[in-house]
């Protein structure tokens, strides 16, 4: 079995992407929903983590800049760790994330250790 | 009350009393004198009882010949160190305490000597039942189904383990990272009794007891009260309030949706309810809180969406934190209950766990009324896999249902 990544990417700053309460509480059972389906696979490595919207970019030179976001609107929200044989088995299990629901998107990778 | 019901109630409640309180006195590598010691002391009681009747305090009469015959051993013990070495001065025997306050102490250290990760947990659990609990060997083999010599080899081996770890009798430094291990074991315990392919209703009632008793014992600590302590207690009341409707006459599972809550405990779902309460204080739910607050779920009567809903979050989150089949199988089930059987088949086909009796049992259930070849095919499935005859017959009487006879086979005349 081979380790995934999946890294969901949504829209942080538009007033429209800003779900009510009920919306939030909504999605929250569907998140837990989709990644406990994976979880009763026994796939799910990692439940991972959301970041926070916040963040600094350092650049060469020490440069360092505000957020990741100067450019681009989707910004990374957070992570979890997968396992399956393929891209292609990962790839289906991501399928049906809610992110996708609010816009969103999951980019799947595989995580190859290093050679020591 | 006669003797002959007497004794064995007090051999129930006292021998492991004794044998606790010895063993702090005495050491934990006299655990089998202490054990020879009780075991003669109830011995004695069955001579001298049946000679000249019960005494009045029968259990002060036990503390009493126990005592005497602990503090003979110390003196042996004592004279023999004592021609080993050059320790001149005899020592005094006060006699052994048996307060109910040492009881205590030594009942929750014997718990925190058994239930660590140094024995493995089927040897926890055996330790406990014998030590803790009273179980004779042959009780511990029938709750086990295994043999006595296999019991008598195990309990031999963890003894001799302990031993040579040199474990001690104490209260540990660090009680809330010990305690885990502990409550693991208490869990074990109570599934034993509660899930047990066990056919006698008495063996698995005791068990789930005595769970309970010494998850009790904990929470009269403040060391030990803690979170998940309640959590898992709570678990347990709410699990045992529906003991008795889950067990048929002839020892069979009675599905959940064919138990008469007329037959669940309201007692001890109160009690659930209680620790339940308590268990919340913490910031973090755990495992044993969100088991808690499914077993509760399921024993609120009503089946509505509400209720399957909130169940299916719960297996959701609890598999997130950690997997297991069985619960990846309720979630299915829940899935099923909140979704419609569409939703529940695709959920549980996902799992594939293709070598497991419930599974083809469950996707047979699911597939009843939606697709009969594929439904027999996996309850025949379930049948070839299934383990007791308790499961046999669960799974023939599905096999039964009216939507899976084929062509009719009479003509109403």
């Amino acid at each position: 079995m081979n380790e995934f990544l999946l890294l969901f990417r949504r829209d942080f700053t538009s007033a429209d992407a800003q779900p009510s309460a009920q919306e939030l509480q909504d999605l929250m059972k569907k998140w837990q929903h989709w990644l406990g389906g994976i979880a009763a696979q026994n796939k799910l490595v990692e439940n991972g983590n959301r970041l926070a919207s916040e963040g600094k970019v350092v650049h060469a030179g020490d440069r360092v800049t505000d957020g990741p976001y100067a450019e681009i609107k989707e910004v990374l929200g957070g992570y979890s760790i997968i396992r399956a044989e393929t891209l292609d088995e990962a790839t289906e299990l991501a399928k049906g994330c809610p992110v996708t629901l609010i816009g969103g998107t999951v980019e799947v990778r595989q995580l190859v250790p290093p050679n020591l | 009350m006669a003797e002959q019901e007497l004794l064995p109630q007090l051999f129930k409640t006292e021998y492991r009393k004794i044998v606790s309180v010895l063993c702090r006195r005495f050491g934990l590598e006299h655990v089998e004198t202490a054990e020879d010691i009780a075991s003669d002391t109830f011995l004695t009681a069955a001579e001298t009882w049946g000679l000249k009747g019960i005494p009045e305090r029968p259990e002060a009469w036990l503390y009493k010949v126990a005592s005497n015959k602990a503090v003979d051993f110390l003196r042996k013990k004592a004279a023999q160190d004592r021609r080993n070495s050059d320790l001149k001065t005899p020592t005094e025997y006060s006699c052994i305490d048996l307060s109910l306050q040492n009881i205590r102490d030594s009942q929750l250290e014997m718990m925190f000597a058994i239930c660590q990760p140094l024995l493995t947990l089927s040897a926890q659990v055996a330790l406990a039942l014998r030590i803790l609990c009273g179980f004779g060997i042959d009780e511990i083999a029938g709750a086990f189904l295994t043999n006595r010599e296999t019991i008598a080899k195990r309990l031999q081996r963890a003894k001799e383990k302990l031993r040579d770890n040199n474990v001690r009798l104490e209260f540990p430094s660090n009680p809330a990272i010990r305690l885990q291990p502990v409550l693991s074991t208490l869990y074990l315990l109570f599934n034993e009794g509660y899930y047990s392919r066990h056919q006698d209703i008495a063996i698995r009632r005791d068990l789930c007891l005595e769970a309970m008793r010494l998850a009790l014992l904990l929470t009269e600590y403040p060391e030990t009260d803690l979170p998940d302590t309640n959590a898992l207690l709570a678990l347990m009341c709410f699990h045992a309030s529906r003991l008795d409707a889950r067990i048929g006459t002839r020892g069979e599972i009675i599905r959940y949706d064919e138990q008469n809550p007329s037959q669940w405990n309201a007692e001890l779902t109160d009690k659930g309810h209680h620790y339940f309460n308590r268990a919340a204080k913490g910031a973090e739910a755990g495992s044993y809180h969100l088991q808690a607050a499914i077993a509760y779920w399921h024993t609120r009567q009503e089946d509505t969406t509400e209720k399957w809903e909130a169940i299916l979050d719960l297996y959701n989150r609890l598999l997130i934190r950690q997997y297991s089949p069985v619960a990846a199988l309720n979630r299915a089930y829940a899935t099923y209950k909140v979704q419609g059987k569409t939703a529940g088949i695709l959920e549980a086909e996902k799992l594939k766990l293709t070598h497991y009796g419930p599974y083809h049992h469950l996707l047979g259930y699911l597939y009843t009324g939606e697709d009969s070849a594929k439904a027999i095919t996996h309850l025949q499935q379930a049948l070839r896999q299934s383990k007791t005859q308790a499961d046999r017959d669960n799974i023939r009487r599905d096999l039964a249902h009216p939507d899976l006879q084929t062509s009719p086979t009479h003509h109403p005349g």
